[in-house]
C-alpha cells in the first residue's frame, strides 16, 4: 500500500503547530498503524530530519498509552480497539490518512502526537481508590458478590484511561474516564464503603482541571476502545447527587 | 448540598430539573390548545380563567423563571464547554456512530426555539395577558382588543400561511430539542442503566412527538378551517 499521511507537527507545548505531509510507500496490509509509524519514523531517520512523537507502550491494546485522532475518530475508524491494534488493512492503497493529537484543554500537546494526560491520574489522586488494605486475593465466594455487580464492575474496570472519551466529546468531558472508575470499586463491597466520598472528590477534580460538562452525546461510548457504556455515567451522577445530598 | 450548584453535575442538574418542568408546560399547554378544535368556545372560557389574576400570573412567574434560568444555565454550560474543548479544533471530524444529531446541536436548537417564542409571546401573550395588566378595561374596549379571544386570534394568525411554516419549523426545532432533552435529563439525575436506557429514549422520543403532533394539530387545523370560511371550501 503507498499512502499519504498529513501529520500534525508541533515542537513543544508552546510551540505554533501545523500539517505536514509524508508518503509511505510499499506498506504491507498487515501492518499494524503503528508499525507503519515506525516505518515512517525510521525514513525520517534515514533523511536525518525529526521523527514523528507519538505515545505507545504495551501494543497490545491493554496499557491505555496510544492515542491518536486518526481521520476523525479517536483510536482511528475501527471499533471497540486501541491504536495499536488498528491495521493497515482498514484502509486503501491510494487514501490520504489525517492523524491529529487528542484535543482538549485538560490535555495539552507535549510534542507532536504526544499530549500530556496526567490530569486523569490526578483525578485517580483525588479518590479513585481503596484507602485501607484489603488483604491478599480472597478465596472465591469468600464475599458473595450477585454476579450482575461482577459483571458490571468489571466491565468499567475494563477502563484504560487512554483519554478517548474527552477526545471525542465535544465539551471536553471527562466524565466517562471518571464513572468508569467510580462505578467499577461501587459495585464492589470493598469499594462501596467510599463510594459517596469518592464520587464528590473525583467529581470535584475532574472540575478544576477544566473538563467540559457531560451533556450525553454518547460520542464518548461510541469511540471507547474499551465500550465502556454511559450507563455508568448515570450511575456516577446517582453517587455524586444523593452524596451531595447527605451532606 | 453544599456546592452542589457549583459543580459541573449539579449544573447539568438545574438543567435536566427546568427541562422537565418545561416539558410539563408544554404538555398542559398542548392540551389546553386541543380544546381550540374541538370548541372554540371552550377555549376561550380557558383564557379568561388564565387572564390576569394572582394564580395565573403566579403560574406565568413561576414558568418564566424556570424557562430564562433554563437559558441561563444553557449559555452558561456552552461557554464552559467550548473552553474546556480547546481553541486547537481538529481538522478532520466524524460523527461516531449512534451520536444523534440532536444531542450535538442542543444550543442551536434552543436558539431557534427562544426565537420562535419571542415571536409567540408577541403573537399571543402579549395580546392576551399583557394588555389586561397594562390596560384598564375601558381602554381595552376603547383599544378594540379582545384579550379573552384567543380563539380568534390562533384563528387570525393561522390563516396566513407563512406563519404556519415558521411556527412548523419552530415546533421540528423543538421536537429535536426534546428526543435528546427528555431522556438526557433523566441521565443526569441518575436514572438510568443499560436496560432502562433504550427504553427512556422510546419514551422520549413518543412524549416529544406527541408535543410536536398536539401544536401541529392547532396549526393545521386552523389554517384548514381558514381555507373554509363557513364550511365552505374553496
Amino acid at each position: 500500500m503507498n499512502l499519504t499521511l498529513k501529520i500534525w507537527r508541533q515542537k513543544d507545548a508552546k510551540a505554533k503547530g501545523g500539517f505536514e505531509t509524508y508518503k509511505v510507500e510499499n506498506i504491507s496490509p498487515d501492518t499494524s498503524f503503528l508499525e507503519m509509524l515506525d516505518i515512517l519514523n525510521n525514513n525520517l531517520i534515514h533523511e536525518g530530519k525529526d521523527p514523528v512523537v507519538f505515545d505507545h507502550d504495551c501494543r497490545e491494546g491493554i496499557c491505555g498509552m496510544c492515542s491518536l485522532h486518526i481521520n476523525g475518530h479517536a483510536h482511528g475508524p475501527d471499533e471497540d480497539i486501541t491504536t495499536c491494534q488498528l491495521h493497515m488493512r482498514k484502509f486503501k492503497d491510494g487514501d490520504t490518512i489525517t492523524i491529529e493529537p487528542w484535543r482538549s484543554n485538560a490535555f495539552p500537546v507535549i510534542k507532536d502526537l504526544a499530549v500530556d494526560r496526567g490530569a486523569f491520574d490526578k483525578i485517580l489522586q483525588a479518590g479513585g481508590f481503596i484507602s485501607i488494605n484489603t488483604g491478599g486475593v480472597q478465596d472465591a465466594n469468600a464475599i458473595p458478590i450477585p454476579k450482575k455487580d461482577a459483571d458490571e464492575s468489571m466491565d468499567a474496570a475494563a477502563c484504560n484511561g487512554c483519554g478517548a472519551c474527552v477526545a471525542t466529546c465535544k465539551n471536553g468531558s471527562a466524565m466517562l474516564f471518571v464513572a468508569a472508575r467510580v462505578s467499577s470499586l461501587a459495585k464492589l463491597p470493598q469499594g462501596r464503603v467510599e463510594g459517596a466520598r469518592r464520587a464528590k472528590s473525583m467529581v470535584a477534580k475532574m472540575d478544576e482541571l477544566g473538563f467540559g460538562n457531560c451533556t450525553n452525546t454518547g460520542a464518548c461510548e461510541a469511540e471507547c476502545p474499551k465500550g465502556i457504556s454511559i450507563a455508568h455515567i448515570a450511575r456516577l451522577n446517582r453517587e455524586f447527587l444523593s452524596a451531595k445530598l447527605k451532606d | 448540598m453544599s456546592n452542589l450548584f457549583t459543580s459541573s453535575i449539579g449544573k447539568k442538574l438545574i438543567m435536566s430539573i427546568t427541562g422537565l418542568f418545561l416539558v410539563l408546560f408544554l404538555l398542559f399547554h398542548m392540551c389546553m390548545n386541543l380544546v381550540a378544535i374541538f370548541s372554540q368556545e371552550a377555549y376561550n372560557m380557558i383564557c379568561a380563567f388564565l387572564g390576569a389574576n394572582w394564580y395565573a400570573l403566579a403560574a406565568t412567574v413561576v414558568l418564566a423563571a424556570g424557562a430564562v434560568i433554563h437559558i441561563i444555565y444553557a449559555f452558561i454550560l456552552t461557554i464552559l464547554n467550548r473552553r474546556a474543548r480547546g481553541k486547537q479544533r481538529y481538522a478532520v471530524e466524524a460523527t461516531p456512530k449512534g451520536v444523534e444529531w440532536a444531542s450535538q446541536n442542543m444550543f442551536v436548537l434552543g436558539l431557534i426555539i427562544v426565537v420562535g417564542l419571542v415571536l409567540h409571546l408577541w403573537n399571543f401573550w402579549y395580546n392576551m395577558q399583557f394588555v389586561e395588566l397594562a390596560y384598564s378595561h375601558a381602554e381595552i374596549e376603547a383599544l378594540g382588543l379582545e384579550p379573552t379571544n384567543g380563539a380568534a386570534l390562533i384563528a387570525g394568525l393561522f390563516s396566513n400561511p407563512v406563519y404556519c411554516i415558521v411556527y412548523l419549523v419552530w415546533l421540528a426545532a423543538l421536537w429535536f430539542h426534546l428526543t435528546h432533552g427528555f431522556w438526557s435529563a433523566f441521565q443526569t439525575i441518575g436514572w438510568d442503566n443499560q436496560i432502562w436506557r433504550p427504553r427512556v429514549m422510546c419514551i422520549s422520543n413518543i412524549v416529544a412527538t406527541i408535543i410536536f403532533l398536539g401544536f401541529a394539530a392547532v396549526v393545521v387545523y386552523f389554517y384548514a378551517i381558514s381555507l373554509c370560511p363557513g364550511g365552505v371550501c374553496y
